[in-house]
């Protein structure tokens, strides 16, 4: 099978993987306190790296753009650039692969090793769905905590530039603030949390179906493993190009 | 009609047994083919387990052994043929139609298989926590089940704090719990010490000639055939497990052996004429060389 058959493939079973565990969140048996135990584990274990990656970020952000700002006076909308730039683009970009990087990897270690030793054989035999007791709350769970992460990513990320631009440049904070408060639209919130509900889907979908396919032994799941992180990261940021532009197209153009 | 022979027979001893419902086979394999790509797995296989039966299958590694107890259970779908579980062909049932087959069938894997994030006694009871049991109906059935493979001790630890052969005990307390009435084994003794895999057997022969369990009990190791096709299970007058010897008193016959290769039956019958087979493959397979 070449790759481009092969991409279409798995697209396909990915698809149908996902439909039937969502799917079957309507029927039941449902797992809700599996849902809340990976919502633990996925939200408020991403907490620390979020917030360190959102914070350093957004001042990141201030460091490289006030020199550039300054050079055409401009240097009181440094709070709108970063906040702008945070909200659309960065926060959930940024969250998305973070999380790819901690939880997708997880997911598809841990589903990829159950695999392996015949867990879920075993599970399947004993009459439990897989996909409803382990696929379904896993997606449910990114679902629900990636946008809040990156919510609390892009606060975060302001705060940082915040700090850069008053610390380092001697910006006033009420400056950078009223900036940041004329420069984001509702439209920015509104695509800022669509768009980590989208890579939510994607990364779930990904990490549990290479977690699931996963053949060969110990060596195996080191391969699901780096593929799911790695297909998942690609796919997120080729279709934050598509999201961006479809969005656009959705709440209309930016202004600012 | 089965019916009418338990009618015709009235004064005999036994008119009052109705066992019409055992001609019925509880695994019935017609035809089975099974390919992966290019490779012929199962090639038109056909075989019964008749209720309270142990089927041994013997082969060699990669001869499709596993393969066919997928296909019981489903986790697998033939390319053709047909497969029977209780006389219900379920071949083309659903993942959710299969769910309730399953509910039937106990499974022991391998190597135990045991879900490793829970603990003991959460994976022995795991059907019936699936099920929405109370927790005060679990426990004494999850008790009963350990004590069966005499394990109750360990019933808080994790299963990474297990041996090999606590594990696959472990596995069997989860596969029996519910009382199914179909077993399947695959390869319960691969790796474990000879007491340990005799332990093993033994809870096989408990389960088929003190509970008229069916079962499919898939190994290549010769000592399983040599307990599970001469020995037997009896309650003595002390109320004690024992085995005994096939011999003047009873000759076994619920326990038959079917030898695969590399996708097909080569022998199906009984230990005694396995060993009689003049196939050079089988002798070899007996002797080991």
């Amino acid at each position: 099978m070449n790759f481009v058959t092969r991409s279409i493939l798995e697209l396909q079973e990915t698809t149908l993987m996902t439909a039937r565990a969502v799917g079957g969140v309507f029927k039941g048996p449902r797992y809700l306190s599996e849902a809340i135990a990976q919502m633990d584990v996925i939200g408020v274990g991403s907490l620390t790296i979020i917030l360190l990656t959102g914070f350093f970020t957004g001042g990141v952000l201030a460091v490289q753009t006030y020199p550039t700002l300054a050079f055409w006076g401009q240097q009181a909308q440094t709070g709108r650039l970063v906040a702008v730039s945070l909200v659309r683009e960065l926060g959930p970009v940024l969250t998305a692969l973070m999380v790819t990087g901690r939880v997708g990897s997880a997911i598809a270690a841990e589903l990829g090793s159950m695999t392996v030793s015949q867990q879920i054989d075993a599970m399947r035999a004993l009459g439990t769905d897989p996909l409803r007791k382990l696929v379904a709350p896993r997606i449910i769970a990114l679902l629900v905590t990636l946008p809040l992460l990156t919510v609390l990513a892009d606060c975060m990320g302001i705060a940082g530039g915040a700090f850069a631009a008053t610390s380092l440049y001697g910006l006033s904070t009420s400056e950078f603030f009223t900036s940041v408060r004329d420069g984001i639209t509702t439209d920015d919130i509104m695509g800022g949390v669509i768009k980590p509900t989208c890579f939510a889907l994607i990364i779930g979908s990904i990490a549990c179906y290479k977690g699931l396919n996963t053949e060969g032994g110990t060596v195996g799941v080191g391969r699901a493993t780096t593929r799911a992180v790695v297909t998942a990261s690609i796919v997120v940021i080729i279709s934050d190009f598509f999201l961006a532009r479809a969005l656009q197209y959705i709440l209309g153009m930016p202004t600012s | 009609m089965p019916g009418q022979v338990s009618r015709n027979a009235a004064d005999s001893t036994f008119a009052h047994v109705d066992d019409s419902h055992r001609v019925v086979p509880s695994i019935e394999f017609r035809d089975v083919v099974l390919a992966f790509d290019d490779r012929m797995v199962l090639n038109k296989l056909s075989f019964k387990v008749m209720k309270g039966e142990t089927k041994i299958i013997l082969g060699g590694s990669g001869g499709g052994k596993s393969t066919i107890i997928k296909l019981v259970l489903g986790l697998l779908k033939p390319d053709e043929g047909r497969v029977f579980v209780d006389g219900e062909d379920v071949t083309e049932y659903n993942e959710v139609q299969m769910m309730k087959v399953r509910k039937k069938i106990g499974m022991v894997f391998q190597e135990g298989a045991l879900f490793d994030s829970l603990s003991v006694y959460d994976n022995v009871a795991y059907r019936l926590h699936e099920q929405g049991l109370p927790e005060e109906e679990v426990e004494p059935e999850v008790r009963r089940m350990l004590r069966f493979v005499n394990l109750e001790d360990a019933i808080d630890k994790m299963p990474a704090e297990l041996s090999g052969g606590m594990r696959r005990r472990v596995g069997i307390a989860r596969a029996l719990i519910g009382d199914p009435k179909i077993v399947l084994f695959d390869e319960p003794t691969a790796g474990l010490d000879p007491p340990t895999a005799r332990t093993i057997c033994e809870l096989a022969m408990k389960l088929r000639d003190l509970e008229d369990v069916s079962s499919i009990f898939v190994t290549h190791e010769m000592n399983n055939l040599d307990y599970l096709c001469s020995e037997y299970a009896v309650v003595n007058e002390a109320g004690q497990v024992v085995f005994e010897r096939e011999g003047e008193r009873l000759c076994l016959i619920n326990s038959k052996v079917m030898m695969m290769r590399e996708g097909n039956i080569i022998f199906s019958g009984t230990d005694e004429r396995l060993r009689k087979a003049e196939d050079a493959y089988i002798q070899k397979f007996l002797r080991g060389h």
